[in-house]
């Protein structure tokens, strides 16, 4: 394994990942276990770990519902996590 | 010109496809969500340079991506098949990302190997944070070397489970427990009955062997007839219930058992992806997409292989994709690969015969337990909408409650909810990758030639 460090911020915080981690497995490496909430406000992140639940949605560099889970996580990266209200 | 067979998945069963269409002389082009190939099976950390199961046949499917007459297209999402112009959409590009290239294919012949995710039943709590399907956990640790969590639960039915806990030690969890929900005389009789025609599938007790020592090396008690009833906390999982289950799965009251975690991962078998083969019109069979013996589906040009047709794990998925390849390059596939796929069927049919799923499986449920998380229906609106005469039939039913009507698209919920409602399971979804309305306006680039 390379070991690349990389660099993103979430909702500001800065965090430090590997290269070829998914922006899921980043977030979740820091001790982040949720990052979006419902509808009714609950939170959420990670269920299915294969881009099927839709769970784990954020913003990736202002573009809102990229799944955590499929998106490899690049130098730079700006999250923010988002609620369901925001795009609906 | 030689025929050019489109595979769309480079799992075991696409990449097997590969060779042997490859081998028949086709041209190919294979289509993959990922960056690198290998689907879910040969998942690796970045930068990793080898996978550990089947690694010789995987590592030299994986060169043939290199050759002149195939093209590789990883990070591509099929998001469409039009049948009637017998074309296939494609978006290539960073994962839901904008600014993907949106291209299109028109194949002599189609090969889906687009695969399985994680069933997961719901129970009380399933949406909390904390909670992950098995699949979640092994990718994560698999792939990114990644723990869900410190103390970690692993339940449900099949011999994922084991993987699941193997990978989950191998990056420092403790696995307080595995726990298999069927009971010990089911799984026996499924995997015993006949055992000589187990013999093509030797490798597998080896692998089982394996498993078991290191479960018992880490001390992990590996349970038979005991299930996860309800995951508890405020924000995320902090305890696990679990139950004694009888043989259909109904809790044997008074056996309730609660453990501290901060993870539990679950799997209750897998749901195929089936949205590309329902869109060129394949007939489904119990949700599966229904193959002949050179695995062409019920529409001409179109084969399936792997777990689309049914769950059998990698060395089944890789015998069906080798036959799929060679009848899609427009050659008899050689009675030794047909053979080989059917032993693997047997397997198959083991795995489903040992590891059912209990039909008592709704008693885990309460009135206010979310059924469909997308949408947080509970299990009680659909009871009471079921029974509703102003809503008959499924339709009203997914309108009326808005089960399967969020992001997932029903994917999670769908056959819980059939279930639930006694409907049929509904899996055709025109998109059957998201795609941005800018996207879906912008110009297409066609195939050249």
């Amino acid at each position: 394994m390379s070991d690349r460090p990389i660099r993103i911020t979430v909702d500001g915080e800065a965090l430090t990942g590997i290269a070829g981690q998914s922006v899921a497995g980043v977030l979740l490496a820091a001790g982040r276990i949720s990052w979006r909430t419902t509808r009714s406000g609950a939170p959420r992140g990670v269920f299915c770990g294969i881009g099927a639940c839709f769970d784990c949605l954020l913003t990736v560099n202002d573009v809102p519902d990229v799944r955590a889970c499929r998106r490899p996580a690049a130098d730079g990266d700006e999250i923010r996590t988002q609620s369901r209200e925001e795009n609906t | 010109m030689s025929r050019h067979v489109v595979i769309v998945g480079a799992g075991p069963a696409g990449l097997a496809a590969v060779e042997h269409a490859l081998r028949a002389g086709a041209r190919v082009t294979v289509l993959d969500q990922a960056e690198s190939p290998g689907g879910q099976y040969h998942r690796r950390p970045p930068g990793a340079d080898a996978a550990r199961h089947g690694r010789s046949d995987f590592d030299r499917r994986r060169r043939l991506l290199a050759h002149p007459r195939c093209r590789w297209w990883p990070g591509a999402a099929v998001w469409a098949f039009d049948r009637v112009e017998n074309r296939l959409h494609v978006l290539r590009g960073q994962p839901d990302g904008s600014g993907r290239r949106r291209l299109t294919l028109v194949p002599d012949a189609l090969i889906l190997a687009t695969g399985a995710h994680d069933r997961t039943l719901p129970f009380p709590g399933w949406e909390l944070p904390g909670v992950y399907t098995a699949g979640a956990a092994q990718a994560l640790a698999k792939g990114e070397r990644v723990a869900i969590g410190g103390r970690v639960l692993v339940a449900g039915a099949g011999p994922f489970l084991l993987p699941v806990a193997e990978s989950l030690l191998d990056v420092g969890a403790e696995v307080v427990a595995v726990l298999e929900a069927n009971p010990f005389t089911t799984v026996r009789k499924g995997w015993s009955a006949r055992p000589w025609r187990l013999a093509a599938q030797a490798g597998k007790a080896g692998e089982l062997g394996r498993y078991a020592a290191t479960l018992a090396r880490h001390r992990v008690p590996y349970r038979f007839g005991r299930a996860v009833i309800e995951a508890r906390g405020a924000d995320s999982v902090r305890e696990v219930v679990t139950a004694g289950v009888r043989a259909d799965w109904s809790i044997i009251p008074g056996t309730e058992r609660t453990y501290e975690v901060d993870a539990v991962c679950v799997g209750h078998g897998f749901v195929p992806q089936p949205e590309l083969a329902v869109a060129a019109g394949c007939v489904l069979d119990g949700g599966f997409v229904k193959v002949d013996g050179e695995q062409r589906t019920t529409v001409d040009g179109v084969f399936a292989a792997g777990e689309i047709t049914g769950i059998g794990g990698a060395v089944t998925s890789a015998a069906e994709g080798a036959v799929a390849g060679r009848a899609a390059a427009g050659e008899k596939p050689a009675p030794a690969l047909i053979r080989a796929r059917d032993r693997a069927l047997t397997f198959a049919g083991r795995l489903a015969s040992a590891h059912p799923i209990g039909t008592a499986w709704r008693s885990w449920l309460r009135e206010d337990t979310i059924v469909c998380r997308c949408e947080e229906t509970t299990y009680g609106e659909l009871v009471r909408a079921t029974t509703d005469p102003a809503r008959p039939g499924p339709h009203a039913l997914k309108l009326g409650t808005r089960a399967g009507l969020g992001p997932c698209q029903g994917r999670m919920c769908g056959p819980a909810v059939s279930e639930l409602c006694g409907g049929t399971e509904r899996h055709h979804r025109p998109i059957a990758q998201p795609i941005r309305l800018g996207e879906l306006a912008a110009r297409t680039e066609g195939e050249p030639g």
